[in-house]
């Protein structure tokens, strides 16, 4: 990869070519790729209805798999949270109890971004689009992919049966805190929290399965001439979030098995000698401390798993919607790996006030603010493109362009908790909630459906109902930045987050409850609209306007296919063959605005392009 | 058309955004101790995390306008400008820095507790609050979990001389001295919390099975409540207290009422003796 990019940048300091230095070459010779070094796949045929949709080693099932699951869950993710904002905002409904809410609140978390969010990113859209845009015929290793996700489904599957056991699922917080998880003051501390650690276990085992294919599918099965240089930011994306997610869900692994030790065998791994409720535990010498440095340690790097793929995603959508190169693309390629790299040093920062050395404060707080800059190049970069574009504002572009407002937002509330000293006053408040949910909630969603409005037709050849379409994306995008942004000033207040109920304390000058009543209303709103959207894909999916091919006029590989969708295999009897990046667009003296990847350069002589 | 309407949300949602913080009544309390430096750092922190805000808002509701889509035009092809690029990257690394320097000062006086400050013992325990504050000698009695039980609530070490003359406080309202020092001892019985009194500004966990601490100087008198901050399991919303900020001369009344560790042994037993003929009449 390395000398690769070497290669790459040499390559670069000649700049633009222009018709002239091709005068004396022939056309063979301009056309000329390095011979191929791995030879094609041999692949899984499958010859029954079972291994074809169910037991599927086709990516782009397993992939359509992942995400049907991940949205399924989701939708229960939804409807916990509408229940606990209509107890937070109506308490006199008497809607559930407190033991309810808090595990309600704690499902909800740990749906959204384990198995909602993490699964569709990389199970999902890394499944249907890595071998399609490195222009492969699948995964490298089919089989695995497919135990991959039925190891997913089953992590699902326990982690919903703990809604069935004994005293319910856990109620200790997504983040799973111990002594609280394991003792006998928090719902589920038995049977609840024991299936929560078995699920998570279960789904890191699956994820290390589909996260090595990932890998080992991008650096060892581009097709001819697709150098790393010429990936997609999307590929980028999901590449390094998974080389993230290898490194830091082991400590996610230990952290529970240790936990699931101590609740299960009566070990002291995390657990001091405490008294709970009246009664000696017979446990001693143990830290909660070093549970949460295991837990951030993860849960940090965990926050890039989605958002890199998210970055990568939404950079192909603005360059190919304003019909414009991606600005600085070798910029953007460093900021995403810099990011991944500088997300392991930044862990602590989730722990200011939790105990732990103050000392670290300042470490912690400088490598979380170093953090912003090449995060900040990021978004340069995205406006920057704009910037004499040509810009069709489709619904992929407009769902696209919400997240730049909404990650902005949401990021530059996080300069105010890494701060360590900001973070004192606002950590444990509201002001954290609206934050997290903005920056990786509402900001990576709104990339996952400009992502399923973009790539719909290529998966069912259809596209999604454009009416429909424009009423979710303007109901959810300003309808959630009128849930959070104003949640950030109850933080400001003092409001702790995790309340069952907040009463109108003495410390608040003016009620919160009528913040609340309104927070829960958009929110019951933004959550009806997206069951229009479900109901959007199916009908579409059935009905919808049929697509032409390549509808956006893009580059990359996945719009090439001789079927769309693209058939077993992808790519028909010989796979493409790549003269250039995804972002020839609008390239001065070629005949259209876009040049796709496959288009030698013999085809489009007269035209000025980056050598990439 | 949708250009037009999707500028002008664009350019209302900065707008909107900086109204509403101008203009809604909610914002933070009063400050009621000497971290007013972590309200400037927030403030400072808006102004310029505010201005990138509405900046980026504006470009990108201006190019959304202005470059809308037109059949017959073509982007401009431009992919990289270094020079840009290098002056956005530096421009970003000093404002970040400005940021960061601030916080880091203030920082480095929340963890540097002033030698006068005077120690004062918070016990955690689901879901309620206890406090402990030293004696005469002004030195808190050292104390062991396992000591733990109704007539030893804290579980001071009895051979310790230090821990005779502390006052136990077996209540959840506590009250301050304003204007002097004073340095939480955070100690929990059960599992995490955080001792937090929003206009106080200042927080930190407490963990079982070792002391945390954080120092405050109270500046003005009042009625606080506290909250605690680090979810603890389910009565963890109901797990309030009290403080209280008093002038010199109600600080030393409600001093003068509280009990010391040794006089709550001997009442302890005298109620024991009680107990027990009351059993045998």
């Amino acid at each position: 990869m390395h000398d690769d990019n070497e290669y790459k940048i040499e390559a670069k300091s000649d700049n633009v070519s222009d018709v002239g230095t091709f005068e004396s070459v022939t056309t063979t010779d301009i056309d000329y790729l390095p011979p191929k070094e791995i030879p094609d796949q041999d692949l899984y045929h499958s010859h029954s209805w079972w291994t074809t949709y169910v037991f599927s080693q086709d990516a782009k099932y397993i992939g359509i798999q992942y995400a049907f699951t991940a949205i399924g869950t989701g939708l229960l993710g939804l409807i916990l949270s509408w229940l606990m904002r209509m107890q937070i905002a109506f308490p006199g409904l008497g809607l559930l109890e407190p033991a309810a809410y808090y595990q309600f609140v704690t499902m909800h978390g740990m749906i959204m971004v384990v198995y909602l969010l993490t699964a569709l990113f990389l199970g999902g859209f890394g499944n249907l689009l890595i071998p399609l845009m490195c222009g492969s015929r699948d995964m490298a290793f089919p089989y695995v992919n497919m135990l991959s996700y039925w190891m997913f489904l089953i992590a699902v599957i326990v982690l919903l049966a703990s809604f069935f056991v004994p005293g319910g699922p856990t109620g200790a917080g997504w983040t799973l805190y111990p002594p609280q998880a394991i003792t006998a003051g928090t719902a589920g501390s038995n049977a609840g929290i024991t299936l929560m650690l078995i699920s998570l276990v279960l789904f890191v085992a699956g994820f290390t399965m589909g996260g090595l294919n990932y890998i080992v599918t991008t650096l060892q099965y581009r097709t001819q001439g697709m150098t790393l240089m010429r990936l997609p930011l999307t590929v980028w994306g999901i590449f390094i979030a998974t080389v993230l997610a290898m490194f830091a869900f082991p400590a996610l692994l230990v952290g529970c098995i240790m936990m699931t030790l101590d609740n299960v065998l009566g070990t002291s791994f995390f657990m001091p000698t405490i008294i709970s409720m009246g009664e000696k535990l017979g446990t001693e010498g143990g830290s909660p401390i070093l549970f949460q440095h295991l837990f951030w340690f993860f849960g940090h790097p965990e926050v890039y798993i989605v958002a890199l793929p998210a970055f990568g995603i939404v950079s192909d959508l603005i360059s190919i919607h304003s019909r414009k190169t991606i600005f600085g693309y070798r910029m953007m390629v460093w900021a995403i790996v810099g990011i991944g790299a500088l997300s392991f040093f930044v862990w602590a920062h989730h722990m200011y006030v939790s105990g732990m050395s103050p000392w670290f404060g300042y470490f912690f707080a400088t490598t979380t603010l170093i953090i912003a800059v090449p995060t900040a190049i990021k978004v340069y970069n995205w406006i920057l493109t704009l910037w004499k574009g040509n810009i069709q504002l489709t619904l992929p572009m407009l769902f696209a362009l919400a997240f730049v407002v909404t990650f902005v937002n949401g990021g530059l509330t996080g300069i105010f908790l890494g701060n360590v000293t900001v973070d004192v006053p606002l950590s444990d408040t509201y002001f954290v909630v609206a934050h997290f949910h903005m920056v990786m909630g509402i900001a990576p969603i709104l990339v996952i459906f400009g992502a399923i409005y973009h790539w719909f037709p290529l998966i069912t050849g259809r596209m999604l109902d454009e009416g429909m379409g424009r009423i979710h994306f303007w109901v959810t995008f300003i309808g959630s930045y009128l849930i959070y942004f104003p949640m950030h000033y109850q933080g400001f207040v003092g409001v702790p987050r995790r309340y069952f109920e907040i009463y109108d304390s003495p410390y608040m000058s003016v009620s919160g409850l009528s913040l609340n009543a309104f927070i829960t209303v958009a929110a019951l709103i933004v959550g009806a609209t997206q069951l229009l959207f479900l109901y959007n894909l199916i009908f579409s999916a059935r009905a919808g306007k049929k697509a032409e091919k390549n509808p956006w006029k893009a580059n990359s590989l996945e719009w090439l296919t001789p079927e769309m969708p693209p058939g077993h295999g992808n790519f028909g009897k010989e796979l493409p063959k790549v003269y250039r990046w995804a972002y020839d667009f609008g390239v001065p003296g070629a005949k259209e605005d876009y040049i796709p990847q496959t288009t030698p350069p013999s085809a489009v002589v007269g035209s000025k392009v980056e050598k990439s | 058309m949708l250009a037009l309407i999707f500028a002008h949300v664009l350019v209302l949602i900065a707008v909107g955004s900086v109204i509403f913080h101008f203009w809604s009544p909610w914002w933070w309390t009063e400050v009621a101790s000497n971290w007013g430096g972590m309200d400037d750092t927030i403030l400072l922190t808006f102004w310029i995390t505010g201005v990138v805000f509405v900046a980026i808002c504006f470009f990108m509701a201006y190019c959304v306008w202005k470059f809308r889509y037109q059949k017959n035009r073509r982007s401009d092809y431009n992919p990289e400008n270094k020079k840009l690029e290098f002056h956005l990257t530096w421009i970003t690394a000093v404002g970040v820095a400005a940021l960061l320097a601030p916080g880091l000062i203030v920082w480095n006086d929340y963890v540097t507790v002033p030698k006068n400050a005077i120690k004062i013992e918070v016990l955690a325990y689901q879901w309620d609050w206890k406090y402990r504050l030293p004696g005469e000698d002004g030195i808190l009695g050292k104390t062991d979990i396992n000591l733990v039980n109704d007539e030893n609530p804290f579980g001071i070490i009895q051979g310790d001389k230090n821990g005779m003359d502390d006052l136990l406080v077996d209540d959840n309202e506590l009250h301050l001295q304003i204007n002097k020092p004073v340095k939480f001892e955070l100690r929990s019985l059960d599992v995490l919390h955080n001792f937090y009194v929003p206009q106080f500004r200042g927080k930190m966990d407490i963990v079982p099975g070792m002391i945390t601490y954080y120092w405050i100087e109270p500046i003005r008198t009042g009625d606080f409540e506290i909250l605690c901050a680090e979810y603890c399991g389910t009565g963890h919303y109901a797990m309030r207290g009290r403080v209280f900020v008093d002038e010199k001369n109600d600080y030393d009344n409600w001093m003068a009422k509280q009990i010391t560790f040794e006089k709550f042994l001997a009442k302890n037993s005298k109620e024991k003796i009680k107990t027990i003929k009351l059993a045998k009449n």
